[in-house]
């Protein structure tokens, strides 16, 4: 199992890139009044049959051959399930795949959303050929980040270079403070 | 709200600097396993530890990428180091502090950390 949920989106987000995303849509909404943290992976990769679908769950199931388990869609469900939320993943060939993750967020088995901007970072830097859209959102009150506005506004030069990588974080840090008012989920 | 404005001034400072780091062929890699079983085990900080400091020390022939599963993934986090004309370095259970130790002794110096590695019989245990 992950430690933290924002580990499982780092994880199940590594397919979307996998499946050659040029998008990738990783939403987080906290509803205090649903008593709900849901997760959203949305992209406009390859997509899968439906006979990968129905299986994409099962812990025996990969396309790896490497090693013959593939646990990361599973501890995702898993997670979600533990907590009395739900999980939900749509995907059609040639356009694209969607993870959608709902959690009790008071449900004392719900692992901590834990370090999202790490991932959100991680994510954007070790994949400039993919673009991310990030939202987060607490009780209709949030923020979003778009890679393609940061790559349009450098201009060429590198997210990954050492002032714009400290931007990116400072971007996500401040704004992710200014919407948690000291909560923390 | 932070707003975008602030990466001009960035651009327009970076762009006026020469040679922009740009992963060159001959150069050292540094893979780190980022499939479930190396996200699991904690690679995610080993690959910001490795990555801030060649970006810090403008370690500009390192480059820093992840990779899959490569199967071996009761030793996670991986991290594995290309040096142009010499054998593969594996290194594995890596945390944090090790991969601090690893970028300091081994990218920035060239002297690999032999008691991380793979083939030190006591950590493959």
């Amino acid at each position: 199992m992950m430690q933290e949920l924002s580990l499982n989106v780092l994880d199940v987000a590594q397919n979307s890139i996998k499946a050659g995303a040029k998008l990738t849509e990783i939403g987080v909404t906290v509803s205090t009044t649903d008593d709900t943290l849901a997760i959203v992976i949305k992209d406009d990769g390859c997509g899968m049959d439906g006979e990968t679908l129905d299986r994409v769950t099962d812990p025996f199931y990969t396309t790896r051959t490497t090693r013959k388990v593939g646990l990361g869609v599973g501890f995702f469900k898993f997670a979600a399930e533990l907590t009395g939320g739900s999980f939900n993943i749509t995907s059609a060939q040639g356009s694209g795949t969607e993870v959608t993750a709902v959690f009790g967020l008071s449900s004392i088995d719900r692992m901590p959303l834990g370090d999202m901007n790490g991932t959100i970072e991680t994510l954007a830097m070790f994949n400039q050929q993919t673009d991310f859209l990030y939202t987060y959102e607490v009780d209709g009150e949030g923020f979003s980040l778009d890679t393609r506005e940061f790559k349009a506004e450098l201009d060429g030069v590198p997210l990954d270079s050492p002032d714009a990588a400290a931007f990116f974080r400072e971007f996500l840090e401040e704004n992710t403070a200014e919407v948690n008012k000291g909560r923390a989920f | 709200m932070k707003s975008l404005a602030e990466l001009k001034a960035i651009k327009e400072k970076m762009q006026g600097q020469v040679g922009l780091r740009e992963g060159s062929e001959d150069g050292t890699r540094v893979v780190v396993g980022m499939a479930t079983c190396g996200i699991a085990a904690g690679a995610r900080p080993v690959l910001k530890v490795l990555a801030d400091f060649v970006q810090e020390k403008g370690l500009a022939n390192i480059t820093v990428t992840q990779t899959g599963c490569i199967g071996l993934c009761q030793y996670e986090p991986i991290v594995e180091v290309y040096e142009p004309g010499k054998e593969k370095v594996t290194y594995i259970k890596v945390d944090a502090d090790k991969a601090k130790t690893i970028a300091e002794q081994h990218l920035a110096r060239g002297q690999a950390v032999q008691e991380y590695t793979v083939s030190n019989s006591e950590l493959a245990k």
